[in-house]
């Protein structure tokens, strides 16, 4: 393997399955999220988090980059599975999501700023730029 | 007597229905250097002869919500009072190393990053007070940025009535398609709130949007 690859070291990928934040309630969730990102990990998610959730993710992340040194926030991105099913589609992912707490077809992937240069999305798919 | 019974009835039901216009709580949301502060501006400036807050290529520069009461939009005839607030840029990320790059000195990036993330916080914590939001997206941009869906899902989950505007159709890069794609279901006003193209069609659908309220 060439010489250089090595450059990427000094951060893992988290896969968290949505089981282990099902049962927490929002405020426990985003602490378990950031705490994983804090530690300079890419944390990849199964499924999303509420609409709340995710706003409550930036304020408690800008409250952050005050207060921990060298965290300048993070990268998001989420990319759904049913975001072409159409309105009949999206009420019965609606439903079950409901029902579930989540969208399961979705993945959510948070990156700490200074690893994470910048999540490029569409529809189909991501792309992760890394600072080097 | 009759007619004047009815004079004051019908009076009554008018008033009311102005009543309730009246003083329209409209935010300005959208991700940093979008052009928020643009619109409102233009706005404010058409209607009262005021702006509402400075302009600047350097992102963030708005890091307070800034208000407008009692703007009177007057369009073909029709009415309609608001309050406009116009709210700084919601950000994942702020590094002060960003400005750094505008020539700002190392102690006023640090100072212009440290109102910023307040003033993120500022934006949302405002989200629930909103009558009508006008989302501003920066059309030169890719829209499927996740600040750009997590405003618009949590004004959905709000049930808050929402007019996304692709600002910057003046520049060559803009593409006001690919924010119609990415989302399909909202009604999408093209502009340049900097030379003032098509506020005609921006008061159109503002009017529509607070018949929604």
């Amino acid at each position: 393997m060439k010489k250089g690859v090595g450059k990427l070291k000094g951060f893992t990928i988290n896969f968290l399955p949505f089981s282990e934040i099902k049962s927490l309630d929002s405020t426990k969730r985003i602490r378990k999220v950031l705490d994983i990102i804090l530690d300079n990990n890419i944390l990849i998610l199964q499924g999303r988090l509420k609409p709340e959730e995710e706003t409550r993710l930036i304020e408690d992340t800008m409250a952050m980059i005050r207060h921990v040194k060298n965290f300048k926030g993070v990268e998001l991105a989420v990319i759904s599975g049913n975001e072409n099913d159409g309105f009949f589609g999206k009420m019965k992912m609606g439903l079950a999501n409901a029902i579930s707490g989540s969208d399961f077809g979705a993945i959510t992937i948070i990156g700490p700023a200074t690893i994470v240069r910048e999540i490029k999305r569409n529809p189909k798919k991501i792309e992760l730029f890394l600072n080097r | 007597m009759a007619i004047k019974i009815m004079k004051n009835f019908f009076t009554r039901i008018f008033f009311n229905l102005f009543k309730s216009k009246k003083n329209i709580k409209m935010g300005f949301y959208g991700p940093p250097n979008a052009g928020k502060t643009s619109l409102a501006n233009r706005i404010c400036k058409d209607f009262t002869g005021e702006e509402i807050g400075s302009v600047s290529k350097i992102p963030h520069e708005t890091r307070n919500v800034q208000f407008k009461e009692e703007v009177e939009i007057d369009y073909k005839g029709k009415k309609m009072t608001f309050k406009m607030i116009d709210t700084p840029g919601i950000a994942t990320k702020i590094d002060y190393e960003d400005f750094l790059k505008y020539k700002m000195k190392k102690s006023e990036s640090k100072k212009r990053a440290k109102e910023a993330t307040q003033g993120v916080i500022e934006s949302i914590k405002w989200l629930d007070d909103m009558d009508v939001v006008v989302v501003v997206l920066d059309s030169t941009e890719n829209p499927y940025n996740q600040v750009n869906i997590t405003i618009i899902g949590n004004l959905a989950a709000r049930k808050i009535p929402v007019l996304i505007v692709a600002n910057k159709i003046d520049m060559k890069k803009s593409d006001i398609k690919r924010i119609e794609a990415a989302f399909p279901e909202y009604d999408i006003v093209g502009l340049s709130a900097k030379y003032g193209t098509n506020l005609e069609e921006f008061y159109e659908s503002i009017f529509k949007l607070a018949k929604k309220i």
